[in-house]
C-alpha cells in the first residue's frame, strides 16, 4: 500500500492507491507502436518473387540475396535482421495489404483516420484506446490505464471521458508535479472547484496527474531492467516499457512513436536507418520480456499512417500510397508467420495498392480478445475481427 | 458604478485579454463606450505579408540537394507565417479583427503544404472578419488554399469531386442533417470550372470544366452554378443558425443556450450575414455578462500565448519555442488536425497539455529552461525525414524576454496585489489564490504565481 498523500482529496477522487492490482483481471498489455510518415510496406516485407516489383521499382527494389526470405514470396528488409528471431519463435505475425475504403494520401488525414479509428469521411475527436478507457472506466478509472511514453498525448489516447497520460520519464514528471507552483495549488485546492464545469474539470486534472505521477513513480522505480537496449529514442521508449511492465504498473495500453518514414527521395538509406531502429529496439524488448515471463501477456502492434505508392518516384524515393503492413508480436499468436496473401501488384486502383483487410478488424480482435471489451462499444459498429489471437 | 467585471470579460473574449492600463482610470467607462472603442480600434485591416514567394513555382527537378533545400525553405516558411501570426495577434490594436480571424480559422479550418496559399487565405478571412459571411465564403471557397484542400481544383464536368460540397455544407454553412447525399452529388456539379491559377495564384472560372446541366437541389432544380449554391445555402435560417451556435460557443459559453443562439440567428440573418451586427448584439446584450459565462472558456493553447505575450510585453529572441510551445499544447496555427479544425474546450486538457500550460508562464515569465517539445504533427515527417533527423530539436533556452519595466509602470505602486490578481484572472479568486497571493513574496513572483493558476487557463 502506498502513503496518500498528505492533501485532503473528496472520496470520488481518493482511492487510486486502493484499488487492488487484480480488478484488472488477467492483466494483458498492449504496445503500439506508430510509425509516422507513411512506411513504405513493400521494401519492409519484400516481394520478391513478384516481377511487379522489380518492373516498378528498378532502383530502389530489393533484391536477393539482400533480403532475407521468409516464405517462398515474401522477405525482410535485411535492416530488419533482428526480427528474423522473432519471426523463427513464432512471436511475430505479419498482417499484409492493412487499410481502409476510400484511403486518404494526406499524412494528417490518415494519421487521423487511424487513431480515430473512423471512416474516411467521418470526424471524430476522441481516439480508439481513448474511447476504450472510457467503455472501462468501471474497471479502470486512471489515467495511467494508458501510458504514452512521449512529452505530449497522441489523438489515440483521448476519450470523452477518460484520457491517458503520456510519461516520457516517470522521475522527471513527478519532479515537475512537485514543483511549487504546480504542488501547491493541488494542495490548496478547495472541493467547491470541482463542482464548476470547466475550472472543476481542470482542478480534478491536476490532481490525477499529481496522484498519477506518485503512483507511477513509485511502482516504477521498484524494478531495474537489466536487459540491454539500443541508445535510441525508441530503445530508451521500449525499455521504460518493460520497466513499466515488469514492475507491475496498473496500466493495459502503451503507445510509442518512431518518425523518418516519410521517404519521398533516396529511401533505401533513410528507410534502412529507422527500420533498423525499429527492429533492434522491438527485437531487445521482445526478447526482454521473454526473459521475464511476460511475453505472453504482451502484444505489440505496429502501424503507419499509409504505406507508399508501387512504383518509385525519379529521386529513387517513393510518395504516398495507402495499404500497407501492420506487425503484431507477442507470446500468444493465433497464426505466428504471414497472415494473408501477398499484396496483389496485378489488381492496383490507380497506382496504388487495394486494402484486403480494414485496420478496424484489427483493433476490433484486439478489443474483443486482448483488451475485454465489446469492441462495437469503441468503434461505433460491430467489427467481426480476425483470428489473430 | 464600477464596470471592472464586464470590462475585463468584454476584453477576454472580443480579444485577447486586457492591459492594466486598459482598464486602470476607466473602472466606469459605459460598456456600450467600450464596445463602440472595440470596434473603432479594428476599422484597420493589416495583412500579413511576410511570404512573398510562392515555393510551389519553383522549377522541378531530382536533385536531392535542391530539393532538400526546397523543403527547409518551406519549413522556414511554415514558421516565418506561424509567428508573423502570433505577433500580430499579441500586439495589434485590432484585438476584435485578430480574435475574429482566430475563429474564421478554425471555422474555415485548412492544412495544405502551400504556405504562400495560406497567407492568402489567413488575409481573406482578416480582410472579412467583421465584414459579410456571404463575402467571406464565397472569397475562402475560391481561394487557392481551399480549392486545393477540399479537392475542387479536380472537380471536373467529366468527374465530379464531392470533397467541396460536402464540407461546404456540414462544416462551413448549414450542419448535418439539413442536406442530403443527393443535395451533395448535384451541388458538387454546380462547383465544377471553380479553379485557380497555379501561376498568379488567383481564382479562375473554366467554362469548358463546368456542368452547365440542370442540378436538383434542395427540392428545385435550375441549370445552378456554384454561386446560386451559396445563395440557397443562406436563404436558409438553419445556416444562421449553425454559425451562430459556433460563435456562441467561442465568444459566450461552451454549452450553446437555445434560446440566446435563435436571438443571435435572428440577428445574423435579418442583417443579412453581416457579421458586425451580430457581435453587437452579443457584446450589448446583458446576458452575456451573467456571472455563468464569465471566466468559464478554456483558453486555446493560441489564446494562451498571445495573453501571455501580450500582457507582459514578450520578446521572443527565439520564435522557435513559439512553435514549440504550440506543438507541446496541441494547436499548431495553420495545422489543425482536420477540416473539422479543432474540437475545442475541454479536448485542450490532458495531465499533460495541463501541466505544461501551468509551467509555461514562469517559463516566459522567469526565464526558464524548457525540457518538454511536442510531438512532430504526421505532415511534419517530410521534412524531418528530408534532414535525418528522428525529431525537432529541442530548444532548452527561452529567450523570451518579458517586458517587466512596461508591466509594471502601468500599475501604480500602491495599487494592492487583491487587485492586481483580480485583474489577471478571469474566474473570481478563491481562497487558494488568495493565500498564494498574500504569500508571495515581492509582486513578479505573486504575478507569475497567479499565471501558473488553473483559473489563468480560462477565459
Amino acid at each position: 500500500m502506498l502513503a496518500s498523500g498528505a492533501f485532503m482529496l473528496p472520496a470520488f477522487l481518493k482511492p487510486f492507491e486502493a484499488m487492488a492490482m487484480n480488478d484488472i483481471t488477467g492483466h494483458k498489455n498492449l504496445v503500439v507502436i506508430q510509425l509516422s510518415g507513411g512506411n513504405d510496406g513493400l521494401n519492409t516485407i519484400i516481394p520478391y518473387c513478384n516481377d511487379i516489383y522489380y518492373q516498378k521499382r528498378k532502383n530502389i527494389g530489393i533484391k536477393v540475396p539482400d533480403l532475407i526470405t521468409l516464405n517462398d514470396t515474401q522477405g525482410l528488409n535485411s535492416n530488419l535482421g533482428a526480427l528474423k528471431e522473432l519471426y523463427d519463435q513464432g512471436w511475430m505475425t505479419i498482417i499484409n495489404s492493412v487499410g481502409y475504403p476510400n484511403p486518404d494520401r494526406s499524412h494528417f488525414r490518415s494519421m487521423d483516420i487511424w487513431q480515430t479509428g473512423s471512416d474516411a469521411n467521418q470526424f471524430l475527436t476522441t481516439g480508439w484506446i481513448g474511447r476504450y478507457l472510457d467503455a472501462n472506466q468501471h474497471n479502470a478509472k486512471t489515467p495511467y490505464t494508458a501510458i504514452e511514453v512521449d512529452d505530449t498525448l497522441s489523438l489515440a489516447m483521448k476519450g470523452n471521458i477518460m484520457k491517458g497520460i503520456a510519461v516520457s520519464d516517470p522521475n522527471k514528471l513527478y519532479q515537475t508535479t512537485r514543483e511549487p507552483f504546480f504542488k501547491d495549488i493541488v494542495r490548496d485546492h478547495e472541493a467547491q472547484h470541482l463542482s464548476e464545469e470547466n475550472l472543476g474539470y481542470l482542478y480534478k486534472t491536476m490532481i490525477e496527474t499529481y496522484s498519477s505521477a506518485d503512483y507511477i513513480q513509485q511502482i516504477s522505480k521498484t524494478y531495474n531492467v537489466t536487459a540491454t537496449y539500443p541508445t535510441t529514442g525508441l530503445g530508451n521508449q521500449l525499455k521504460n516499457v518493460s520497466k513499466f511492465i515488469n514492475s507491475g504498473l496498473n496500466t493495459r495500453v502503451y503507445y510509442v512513436s518512431l518518425g523518418g518514414f516519410d521517404t519521398h527521395a533516396g529511401q533505401q538509406g533513410q528507410q534502412g536507418r529507422v527500420l533498423k531502429t525499429y527492429a533492434d529496439a522491438v527485437a531487445a524488448f521482445v526478447k526482454d520480456l521473454k526473459q521475464t515471463g511476460k511475453l505472453d501477456d504482451t502484444l505489440v502492434m505496429t502501424f503507419s499512417e499509409f504505406g507508399r505508392r508501387v512504383e518509385e518516384n525519379a529521386s529513387a524515393g517513393t510518395d504516398h500510397g495507402t495499404a500497407s503492413n501492420v506487425m503484431l508480436f507477442g507470446g500468444k499468436l493465433q497464426k505466428p508467420g504471414v497472415f494473408n496473401a501477398p499484396p496483389d501488384l496485378n489488381n492496383l486502383d490507380n497506382g496504388d495498392l487495394k486494402y484486403q483487410v480494414d485496420f478496424r478488424d484489427i483493433y476490433a480482435t484486439i478489443l474483443d480478445k486482448w483488451l475485454a471489451v465489446n469492441n462495437s462499444q469503441v468503434l461505433g459498429k460491430q467489427y467481426n475481427g480476425l483470428g489473430l489471437i | 458604478m464600477s464596470n471592472v467585471t464586464q470590462i475585463k470579460h468584454l476584453y477576454a473574449r472580443a480579444g485577447f485579454g486586457i492591459r492594466f492600463k486598459e482598464l486602470h482610470g476607466h473602472e466606469n467607462t459605459a460598456i456600450k463606450k467600450k464596445v463602440k472603442e472595440l470596434f473603432k480600434a479594428s476599422e484597420a485591416d493589416k495583412p500579413i505579408t511576410v511570404l512573398t514567394e510562392n515555393i510551389d513555382l519553383r522549377p522541378r527537378t531530382d536533385d536531392p540537394e535542391v530539393k532538400k533545400k526546397t523543403q527547409e525553405d518551406r519549413n522556414q516558411q511554415e514558421k516565418d507565417l506561424n509567428v508573423a501570426w502570433l505577433n500580430q495577434m499579441a500586439t495589434s490594436d485590432g484585438q476584435l479583427r485578430e480574435k475574429m480571424t482566430l475563429f474564421w480559422h478554425n471555422h474555415f479550418s485548412c492544412n495544405i503544404g502551400n504556405t504562400y496559399h495560406q497567407q492568402q487565405l489567413n488575409n481573406i478571412q482578416r480582410t472579412n472578419a467583421l465584414g459579410n459571411f456571404k463575402t467571406l465564403l464565397t472569397e475562402v471557397s475560391q481561394s487557392p488554399a481551399m480549392l486545393t484542400f477540399l479537392n475542387n481544383q479536380q472537380n471536373a464536368k467529366a468527374h465530379p469531386n464531392e470533397n467541396f460540397a460536402r464540407e461546404l455544407m456540414e462544416l462551413f454553412t448549414i450542419g448535418r442533417g439539413n442536406y442530403t447525399e443527393q443535395d451533395i452529388k448535384e451541388s458538387a456539379r454546380a462547383f465544377t470550372g471553380w479553379h485557380f491559377d497555379g501561376k498568379t495564384s488567383s481564382y479562375t472560372f473554366l467554362p469548358k470544366t463546368h456542368d452547365d446541366g440542370q442540378k436538383t437541389f434542395m427540392g428545385k432544380t435550375a441549370n445552378y452554378c456554384g454561386e446560386d449554391i451559396i445563395d440557397i445555402i443562406l436563404s436558409k435560417k438553419q445556416t444562421a443558425k449553425y454559425i451562430s451556435t459556433k460563435l456562441y460557443r467561442y465568444l459566450v459559453n461552451d454549452t450553446p443556450d437555445d434560446a440566446r443562439v435563435n436571438e443571435m440567428a435572428d440577428v445574423f440573418y435579418n442583417a443579412n450575414y453581416e457579421i458586425t451586427p451580430l457581435l453587437e448584439h452579443v457584446f450589448l446584450s446583458d446576458w452575456f455578462y451573467d456571472d455563468k459565462n464569465i471566466g468559464v472558456i478554456i483558453k486555446s493553447p493560441v489564446q494562451l500565448l498571445v495573453s501571455l505575450t501580450r500582457q507582459f510585453y514578450i520578446d521572443y529572441h527565439n520564435p522557435d519555442v513559439l512553435l514549440q510551445f504550440q506543438r507541446t499544447l496541441g494547436q499548431v496555427l495553420f495545422k489543425p488536425p482536420n477540416v473539422a479544425g479543432w474540437p475545442g474546450g475541454k479536448a485542450w486538457i490532458d495531465s499533460s497539455s495541463l501541466m505544461y500550460r501551468i509551467k509555461i508562464a514562469s517559463t516566459l515569465l522567469n526565464a526558464g529552461v524548457i525540457d518538454f517539445t511536442g510531438k512532430a504533427t504526421p505532415e511534419d515527417e517530410a521534412f524531418l525525414t528530408a534532414t535525418h533527423k528522428q525529431q525537432f530539436n529541442v530548444e532548452k533556452r527561452t529567450q523570451a524576454v518579458p517586458d517587466w519595466a512596461r508591466f509594471l509602470q502601468d500599475i501604480p505602486l500602491d495599487t494592492p496585489r487583491l487587485e492586481v490578481a483580480t485583474f489577471m484572472l478571469e474566474p473570481k479568486l478563491n481562497q487558494t489564490v488568495i493565500d498564494e497571493v498574500n504569500q508571495s513574496p515581492d509582486i513578479k513572483s505573486m504575478v507569475i504565481q497567479v499565471a501558473s493558476t488553473p483559473e489563468y487557463q480560462l477565459c
